[in-house]
C-alpha cells in the first residue's frame, strides 16, 4: 500500500508547474497582438500569418525535414544492425571498439561531435550542405537507435528465432519474419527519437551545413540571440503543438494496444 | 494430520477466566466501496500459535496488517493486552512482522538486518551485538552474519527475517506467508523450526497462510476465513473432524459431500441418531448429530474418503453402497478409488497399499462396496 | 562466421570508424598543428609531406590553453579523493566506535578527512615544486581564459547538478508514491518535454526572465520588489536553464530505481521502530542511491560541453568551455587551439563517463 501524503502532493504540482508554466506562457504569448512581446494588447493569431508568409523559415523547415527524415531513416537501419549485432554476434575481434564506439556519442559534448565532423569533411574536401548534415545527423543518432533496440532485443526469446530456423528460415528469413515483427515496436520509436533528435539539433548542424543548407534550429537561433521575438512564439507555438499531439497520439495507441492485449488475454483465459 | 499436543493441554481458549492477548471488537475494515473485513470478533491468547487460513482475497492478510499497524480499522476497536491499539503507529507497537518478500534491506548484511531494530531501540550497543549473536545462534546464521541477502539462499533469507522480527523480544509476531517461497522439502523441515522457535520464545506466533497442510501442522488454532468473515475457529483436530460447514469441510483436506433430507427418526431411536435420504432405491444414511434437526430439513452429509472402507464383498457395517470403480489414483503409500455409486455420484474411498502391487485385487471396473461406521462422518446444515 | 554475417558486421562498424572515430584523429592532429592564413588555416598538412607534417606538429596550443595546469589540478583532486575514501573510514570508526552512525559523525568525520587530505595535498605539491622548479614551467597559465573557463564549468556543472538534484528527487518520488493507475500519465508528462525542441524550451525562459519578462512583471505588481531583478545574463539564468532542461534526465532514473523499490522494505523499517524520516533515510535513500548516481552523471555530463544555455540565457561574463570552443572556432578561425580545447574536454569528460558506466554496471549486475 503506497502512501501518498500531502508531501507528495506538492512536489508534484510544484515539479509539474515548473515543467510546463514557461511553456504555457509563451504559448499564450503568441497569440499576442503586440509586438512588444511583453505587453498583452488583445488576442490575435496574426503572428502564424506572417510565420506562414517568411520564406526564410519555411524553406530552413524544409531543409530540417529532409535531413531529419533521412538520418533518422538511415540511422534506424545502422542502428538496428548495430543492436543486432551487439546482443546476437558473440564475440568477434574489435567488439570492444565497436561497443565503446556506439555508447561514445550519447555522451559526447555536441561542441566536440560537430567540431570533429566538420574537421573531417573539410579534410576529405566534402562540401558542406543537406548531405553533410545527414551524415553527422546520423552518426549520433545511429546510436540512440541502438540504445533502444538493444534494450528490446535482450529480453527477446530467442527460441522464437531458433524455432523459427527450426521449421526451415534460413537466418535472414528468420530475422524478418520473427524477429522484427516482434522488435518493430522498439525500432519505431528509436526511428522517432532519432526525428526528434535531428529536428532539435543546433550544435551539430551549425558545425556541417553550408550557406545554402540552413536548418531551423540554427534559423531560430540566430534570431533568438537578438532577443524575443513574437514569430518565434508562433512557431515555438506550433513546434510544441505538433510533439504533444504525436507524443500523446503514440501513448494513447500504445495504451489501447496494451488493454487490447489485456482483454484478449483475459477471454481466452476464460473460454 | 492433526499434531499430537504435550500432555497437559494447552487450551486457554476453554477457560473463561483466562485473558487474551489480542482481542478483534466488532471489527470492520473496508477500502472504498470493497469491504475487506465484515464485523469480525476474535480472541487470541498468549503464546498461541494461531493461524489465519483462507484463499486469497478472504482478508486474511488485512487482518495480520491490522495487527501490525500499517491499516487502521474503519469500525471496531483491536486491544492488545487491554490497550486499544488504534492509533499506535506501527514503529510504536510491540508488534514485529515478517514480510511475505521478507523485505530484507538489501544493502546491509544480515547481522545488519538483524541489528536494525534493536539500533532503533534504547538498547546499550554492547547488548545489541550479544543480542543478535543469540538470533544467529537461533535461526543456524552464523556462519553468513556478513554476507548481503541476495548472497544466500532462499531457506537462510527466511531465517534471517525470522530472526530480525524476533530480534527486539517482541509481544506478538507476526508471519505473513512466510513459507509460500520455499520448495516443498524445504517447507516441511522449516514448519516444525518454526514450532521449535516459537515454543523456545514463548513469543505469539499469528500466521498467515493459504497452505492449510501448513495451517494445521503449526498452529494451536486455525482461523478459517471468507470473505472477510470467520468460517470457524477451532484447534486444527477439530477443524478437520468436526467442520461446521460444508466450505470449511471442502476447504481442509479431501472430503465426499452427500446432500439429502433428514427422514422421520424411527420410534426408539437415540435424540441424536439422524438418518439420511440422498438417493432412491438406496438405503439411507445413518449417523449422528449433536443438534436436533428436524425432520425433511435439507442437510449435507461430509465424510473423508480415508474413513471409507472398500471392499468386493458386502461387509457388516451401518452403512453400506454399492458402486463401480470408475479411477483409481495411486499415490504410493496410498491409492484413492472414486466409485459411482449412482448415475452421477461418486464417492471417493481411501486404502493404504500395504500389499504390493501385483497383489491388489481391485480394479477398474470392479463391483465393490463402500462402508462407513455411523460417526465416521459429519451432518452439515449450512 | 559466414560472409553475410560478416558484412552485417561490417557496415556500422566501417561507419562508426569513418564518421567517429577517424574525425578525432583528425581533431587530435590540427590541435598539435600551428594556425595560419590559408585554406584550410592552420599548419602543415598532409601536402607538406607526411614526414614533414608530423614532425612540424608540437604541443604549442596545450601550452597556450593551459593544459599543464588543468592536468597538475585533476592530478590535485584525484589525490585527493583517494586521500579521503583512505582517511574517511578510519576517522569515522575513531569517532564512534560506542555510538550508532548518525548523520552528524558522517558529516563531521567528512570534513576531518577532507581537512586531513587538503594539507597532505597542499605539502606534496609544495615539495615537488621546490625540487623540481621545471614543473612549475608546466603549469604556467599564458592565457587565463581557457583555465578559468575549465573550472567555471565545472562549478556550473556541479552547483546545477545539485540543484537538479535537490528539485528531481521529490519530483521521483512523489509519482513513486502515486497509486499505480497516475504513474504511466505522470511519466509521460515528465518525458513529454524532453521531445519537445530543447532550443524552444531555453528560449522559452529568456521571455520570463528579461528586464521587462513576465516575471519581474509579476513580482512588481505584487509588490516584492521596486526595481525590477536583473535575471537574464546572469549565472543564475543559466542555472535555471540547465535545470529545467535536464529534470527530465534526473527524474527518470531517480524514478526507476524508486519504482522497483519493494514497498514492504519500508513497512519493515516501521515495523521495526523507525519513524517515517528514519525510514526514508535508513532505507529508501540508500535504495534510491543507484538513481541518484546516475542521474547526477546524467546531467552532469552533457552540462560541462553545454553551448546553447550559457549563450542565450548567460552573459558576457558567464564562461563555459562549449562556449569558448564555438567562439575560438567560428569568431577567431583559430581551429587548432578549437581543438586542442576539445581534446582537454574530452579528457576530462573521461573521468565521470568511466564512473557512470562502472555505476550501470554494477547496477546491471545487482538486477540480473
Amino acid at each position: 500500500m503506497r502512501r501518498f501524503t500531502w508531501f507528495n502532493a506538492t512536489a508534484l504540482t510544484f515539479g509539474f508547474a515548473f515543467l510546463y508554466l514557461p511553456m504555457l506562457i509563451l504559448i499564450s504569448y503568441s497569440f499576442n497582438e503586440s509586438r512588444l512581446v511583453t505587453v498583452w494588447a488583445g488576442f490575435s493569431t496574426k503572428w502564424y500569418g506572417e510565420l506562414l508568409q517568411n520564406e526564410q523559415f519555411l524553406k530552413a523547415a524544409w531543409v530540417t525535414l529532409k535531413v531529419a527524415f533521412w538520418s533518422s531513416t538511415l540511422a534506424t537501419v545502422l542502428g538496428t544492425m548495430a543492436a543486432y549485432i551487439m546482443v546476437r554476434a558473440g564475440r568477434f575481434r574489435g567488439r570492444g571498439l565497436f561497443s565503446g564506439m556506439i555508447y561514445a556519442p550519447l555522451v559526447m559534448p555536441e561542441v566536440i561531435t560537430g567540431l570533429s565532423l566538420l574537421l573531417f569533411f573539410i579534410a576529405i574536401g566534402l562540401d558542406r550542405g543537406v548531405l553533410t548534415i545527414v551524415l553527422a545527423h546520423t552518426t549520433f543518432a545511429m546510436c540512440y537507435v541502438s540504445v533502444v533496440v538493444t534494450s528490446r532485443l535482450v529480453s527477446f526469446d530467442r527460441s522464437l528465432e531458433e524455432a523459427a530456423l527450426d521449421l526451415g528460415c534460413t537466418p535472414f528469413d528468420a530475422f524478418r519474419s520473427v524477429t522484427l515483427p516482434i522488435i518493430l515496436p522498439a525500432v519505431i520509436s528509436g526511428w522517432l527519437l532519432a526525428f526528434t533528435l535531428s529536428l532539435d539539433d543546433l550544435v551539430i548542424a551549425s558545425f556541417t551545413s553550408g550557406p545554402s543548407s540552413t536548418t531551423l534550429p540554427i534559423k531560430i537561433f540566430s534570431a533568438v540571440r537578438l532577443g524575443v521575438t513574437p514569430e518565434i512564439n508562433a512557431l515555438s507555438t506550433l513546434m510544441i503543438g505538433i510533439v504533444t499531439v504525436g507524443v500523446i497520439a503514440a501513448s494513447l495507441v500504445s495504451r489501447a494496444s496494451t488493454i487490447k492485449a489485456r482483454a484478449d488475454e483475459q477471454r481466452a483465459n476464460q473460454t | 494430520m492433526a499434531h499430537p499436543r504435550p500432555e497437559v493441554a494447552f487450551a486457554p481458549w476453554d477457560d473463561p477466566e483466562a485473558k487474551p492477548l489480542i482481542q478483534f471488537k466488532n471489527v470492520t475494515k473496508r477500502f472504498g466501496d470493497f469491504t475487506a473485513i465484515e464485523d469480525l470478533t476474535l480472541d487470541i491468547y498468549a503464546k498461541e500459535f494461531f493461524a489465519l487460513l483462507g484463499p486469497s482475497g478472504c482478508g486474511k492478510t488485512t487482518l495480520m496488517r491490522m495487527l501490525g499497524g500499517f491499516e487502521t480499522p474503519s469500525e471496531g476497536t483491536i486491544l492488545l493486552d487491554g490497550v486499544d491499539i488504534g492509533p499506535v503507529p506501527p514503529n510504536e507497537r510491540p508488534v514485529n512482522m515478517m514480510f511475505q518478500s521478507y523485505a530484507l534491506f538489501p544493502h546491509l548484511s544480515v547481522w545488519d538486518n538483524i541489528a536494525f531494530g534493536l539500533k532503533r531501540s534504547a538498547m546499550p550497543k554492547d547488548q545489541i551485538g550479544d543480542r543478535v549473536e543469540k538470533m544467529l545462534k537461533l535461526t543456524q546464521l552464523g556462519k553468513f552474519a556478513k554476507r548481503k541477502p541476495h548472497q544466500i539462499s532462499g531457506g537462510q533469507r527466511q531465517r534471517v527475517a525470522l530472526a530480525r522480527a524476533l530480534a527486539k523480544a517482541p509481544k506478538l509476531l507476526l508471519l505473513d506467508e512466510p513459507l509460500g517461497a520455499l520448495d516443498k522439502k524445504l517447507r516441511h523441515e522449516t514448519q516444525f523450526e518454526l514450532m521449535d522457535i516459537q515454543e523456545t520464545t514463548g513469543t505469539t506466533f499469528v500466521i498467515v497462510t493459504h497452505d492449510q497442510e501448513e495451517a494445521m501442522t503449526v498452529a494451536s488454532r486455525v482461523a478459517v476465513m471468507t470473505e472477510g468473515k470467520l468460517a470457524q475457529v477451532a484447534t486444527p483436530d477439530q477443524i478437520y473432524e468436526a467442520p461446521n460447514s460444508t466450505y470449511v469441510a471442502d476447504f481442509i483436506g479431501d472430503v465426499n459431500i452427500i446432500e439429502g433430507t433428514v427422514e422421520v427418526p424411527e420410534k426408539g431411536a437415540a435424540d441424536t441418531a439422524v438418518t439420511i435420504r440422498w438417493a432412491n432405491h438406496k438405503a439411507p444414511i445413518n449417523a449422528y448429530s449433536d443438534r436436533h434437526l428436524p425432520a425433511a430439513s435439507s442437510v449435507h452429509f461430509a465424510i473423508r474418503p480415508e474413513k471409507v472402507a472398500i471392499s468386493s464383498e458386502a461387509p457388516e457395517a451401518a452403512n453400506v453402497v454399492e458402486g463401480k470403480i470408475l479411477d483409481i489414483a495411486y499415490l504410493g503409500n496410498i491409492s484413492t478409488y472414486h466409485v459411482e455409486v449412482a448415475p452421477g455420484m461418486v464417492i471417493k474411498a481411501q486404502a493404504t497399499n500395504n500389499r504390493r502391487i501385483s497383489r491388489r485385487n481391485l480394479t477398474w471396473e470392479d463391483h465393490v462396496y463402500l462402508s462407513w461406521t455411523d460417526t465416521a462422518g459429519v451432518v452439515l446444515t449450512e | 562466421m559466414n560472409w553475410r554475417g560478416r558484412l552485417l558486421i561490417l557496415l556500422p562498424y566501417t561507419w562508426l570508424l569513418l564518421f567517429f572515430l577517424v574525425p578525432f584523429g583528425i581533431v587530435l592532429k590540427i590541435s598539435l598543428s600551428d594556425i595560419a592564413l590559408a585554406i584550410p588555416p592552420y599548419t602543415p598538412t598532409m601536402k607538406d609531406g607526411l614526414w614533414t607534417m608530423l614532425s612540424g606538429l608540437d604541443l604549442e596550443n596545450y601550452a597556450f590553453i593551459g593544459a599543464g595546469a588543468v592536468f597538475a589540478a585533476f592530478l590535485g583532486v584525484a589525490a585527493l579523493a583517494l586521500l579521503f575514501r583512505v582517511v574517511f573510514p578510519r576517522v569515522r570508526r575513531a569517532m564512534s566506535f560506542d555510538a550508532r552512525h548518525g548523520l552528524f559523525d558522517s558529516v563531521a568525520a567528512a570534513l576531518i578527512a577532507l581537512a586531513v587530505a587538503l594539507v597532505n595535498v597542499a605539502l606534496v605539491a609544495a615539495v615537488l615544486s621546490v625540487l623540481f622548479p621545471a614543473l612549475s614551467g608546466f603549469i604556467d597559465i599564458p592565457d587565463f581564459l581557457y583555465f578559468a573557463a575549465y573550472l567555471s564549468s565545472l562549478k556550473i556543472a556541479v552547483i546545477s547538478t545539485f540543484l537538479t538534484l535537490l528539485i528531481g528527487y521529490p519530483i521521483a518520488y512523489g509519482m513513486a508514491r502515486a497509486a499505480a493507475h497516475w504513474r504511466p500519465t505522470l511519466l509521460m508528462l515528465v518525458i513529454l518535454p524532453f521531445w519537445t525542441s530543447f532550443l524552444i524550451r531555453v528560449y522559452a525562459w529568456m521571455g520570463i526572465l528579461s528586464t521587462e519578462g513576465y516575471l519581474n512583471q509579476l513580482l512588481l505588481q505584487i509588490g516584492v520588489i521596486s526595481e525590477p531583478l536583473t535575471i537574464l545574463n546572469t549565472n543564475i539564468a543559466v542555472y535555471i536553464g540547465i535545470v529545467y532542461t535536464y529534470l527530465p534526465f534526473m527524474v527518470l532514473p531517480i524514478y526507476a530505481s524508486l519504482e522497483k523499490m519493494d514497498d514492504s522494505l519500508v513497512e519493515a523499517a516501521e515495523d521495526l521502530g523507525c519513524t517515517a524520516l528514519s525510514a526514508f533515510w535508513l532505507v529508501t535513500a540508500p535504495l534510491s542511491k543507484p538513481g541518484v548516481i546516475a542521474g547526477c552523471f546524467l546531467v552532469f555530463i552533457p552540462t560541462l560541453g553545454e553551448f546553447v544555455i550559457p549563450s542565450l540565457l548567460g552573459g558576457s561574463n558567464t564562461v563555459m568551455i562549449g562556449k569558448v570552443l564555438w567562439e575560438e572556432f567560428f569568431n577567431n578561425r583559430d581551429w587548432p587551439v578549437a581543438s586542442a580545447v576539445a581534446v582537454i574536454l574530452l579528457l576530462i569528460l573521461i573521468v565521470p563517463i568511466v564512473l557512470f558506466q562502472r555505476n550501470q554496471q554494477a547496477q546491471r549486475e545487482v538486477d540480473g
